[in-house]
């Protein structure tokens, strides 16, 4: 690309003085997380804002609420409606049946981003008849993420691909019948929408604030290393009630962790687990 | 397991999959390096190919997760839908960051992350494929001392990707399949 630099690399003692004026300045503290993977963020920035490492650490120090912007560019972002469509066949056919024994049903899509999988799992529980009675809370440490999943508002030209996705969880409905088409964009239905609360939580910092019958945490602890993750896990395990589910990413489990013997495998291959004491 | 001080990292796209089967059927029945590899992938087919080669060859081949030791011996496969890193503590992480040349995985990220913590100990192949992933990793093997060869143009099914690395790096050995596959052969 014209104009940017390539192949900008910086050094790992360059990360860690980013990752220590950072915790100087701001709430954020970036000391958990993958080291590798959170350099190549720090590389994207500087090159996207053709900054280079003493730009950057100066900007940081001097330049009021900086700090905001810098850490919605760098936590990943990505994320679709009903990603790994098996999970949600074998929610609805494995976990669901539970939920449906509580009188008032609360969940947290924590690390919830734009808001995609708190509204895909709004449309599953709508389809089992159990919408009325729940509840989701949608949590991320980035405020712009959140305000975009508020609106529910997402491009048209992801829908195709979302439709694909939400055609394998075996559905009752039309995907269409979810969301209101206008020019490009698509708006989740209202009923959905009213269904979550999204609000900034961070997961490195702040604790346990209710109790829930299911946390989905997908492919966010993936970032995190593996002390920050066993503290993330307790808090879960904290918020969850007993025989309440926890929800991992595909590549994710709780194998390296001693909390598993806490929880009960409920499927091995999309890492669904229930506390069970 | 021990941990490999060594690390072999094989990148390929569309045409490279005969021949990664190949090299791998003729591996050893022990190696001391760890083996890691990305081949671009519809997200769909998941994990089967680590898992019908690890049953037919009876080695280690397996998919790559979040925060596993990379260990001797070993074949690693990184997971359709994640981009594969490795971490100063000579583990894997995953990410699900944007696509990299239209790919998840990217092979450049992996051979990017690979060239920073195993520098001289890195020896990297880039094989067939129809984009040009993997060209700026593999110079950036080279910039920390790895070892870089490139599947001969000439022999790879589709060229874009042997030809972009030869275009993207200073000094690649540019070797045959049969080249490729007695070095996979002897490995020890």
């Amino acid at each position: 690309m014209a104009g940017l630099k390539e192949n900008l690399i910086i050094e790992f003692q360059d990360l860690e003085e980013i990752i220590y004026l950072l915790q100087n300045v701001s709430e954020y503290d970036l000391s958990g997380y993958s080291k590798s993977s959170l350099k190549r963020r720090v590389e994207r920035f500087l090159q996207v804002q053709n900054m280079d490492i003493v730009d950057l650490k100066n900007t940081i120090i001097n330049v009021k609420d900086f700090q905001h912007y810098f850490i919605q560019e760098l936590v990943v972002n990505v994320t679709e409606m009903f990603r790994d469509p098996h999970f949600y066949v074998s929610l609805k056919k494995n976990v669901i049946p539970y939920l449906k024994t509580y009188p008032q049903i609360r969940l947290w899509s924590a690390g919830s981003s734009t808001g995609e999988e708190a509204y895909s799992t709004a449309i599953v529980l709508n389809e089992s008849e159990i919408l009325e009675r729940s509840f989701i809370y949608g949590t991320d440490i980035s405020p712009r993420a959140l305000d975009i999943a508020r609106k529910g508002v997402y491009p048209l030209s992801k829908i195709k691909s979302y439709t694909e996705n939400y055609l394998q969880t075996q559905p009752t409905s039309d995907f269409s019948s979810h969301y209101t088409a206008m020019y490009d964009a698509a708006i989740i239905n209202k009923e959905y929408r009213n269904k979550v609360l999204f609000s900034t939580h961070n997961l490195v910092t702040d604790n346990a604030f209710n109790e829930f019958q299911l946390i989905m945490c997908r492919n966010v602890m993936i970032y995190f290393d593996k002390e920050l993750q066993r503290r993330v896990l307790n808090l879960f395990y904290d918020s969850l009630s007993l025989f309440g589910f926890l929800c991992l990413g595909s590549k994710e489990s709780l194998y390296a962790h001693d909390i598993k013997n806490n929880f009960k495998v409920i499927d091995k291959q999309y890492n669904i687990y229930q506390k069970i004491k | 397991m021990q941990l490999a001080s060594n690390i072999i990292l094989i990148g390929g796209s569309a045409g490279s999959y005969t021949l990664i089967a190949e090299l791998l059927e003729q591996l050893p029945s022990y190696f001391d390096t760890a083996i890691c590899i990305v081949l671009h992938r519809n997200r769909q087919y998941d994990t089967q190919i680590e898992k019908s080669l690890s049953r037919k060859l009876k080695k280690n081949i397996v998919s790559a997760f979040d925060k596993l030791d990379i260990c001797k011996n070993h074949v690693y496969f990184a997971p359709a839908g994640y981009h594969l890193l490795i971490e100063p503590d000579f583990t894997f992480s995953i990410d699900s960051s944007e696509h990299i040349n239209y790919s998840r995985p990217s092979i450049d990220v992996l051979f990017e992350t690979a060239a920073q913590i195993y520098k001289e100990k890195c020896t990297a192949f880039l094989l067939s494929g129809a984009n040009t992933d993997g060209a700026k990793g593999l110079r950036i093997i080279e910039e920390f001392g790895g070892r870089i060869i490139i599947q001969d143009p000439e022999v790879a099914p589709i060229r874009t990707m042997p030809l972009a690395g030869k275009r993207e790096t200073l000094n690649p050995e540019i070797w045959t399949d049969s080249k490729i596959v007695s070095y996979f052969n002897t490995l020890n």
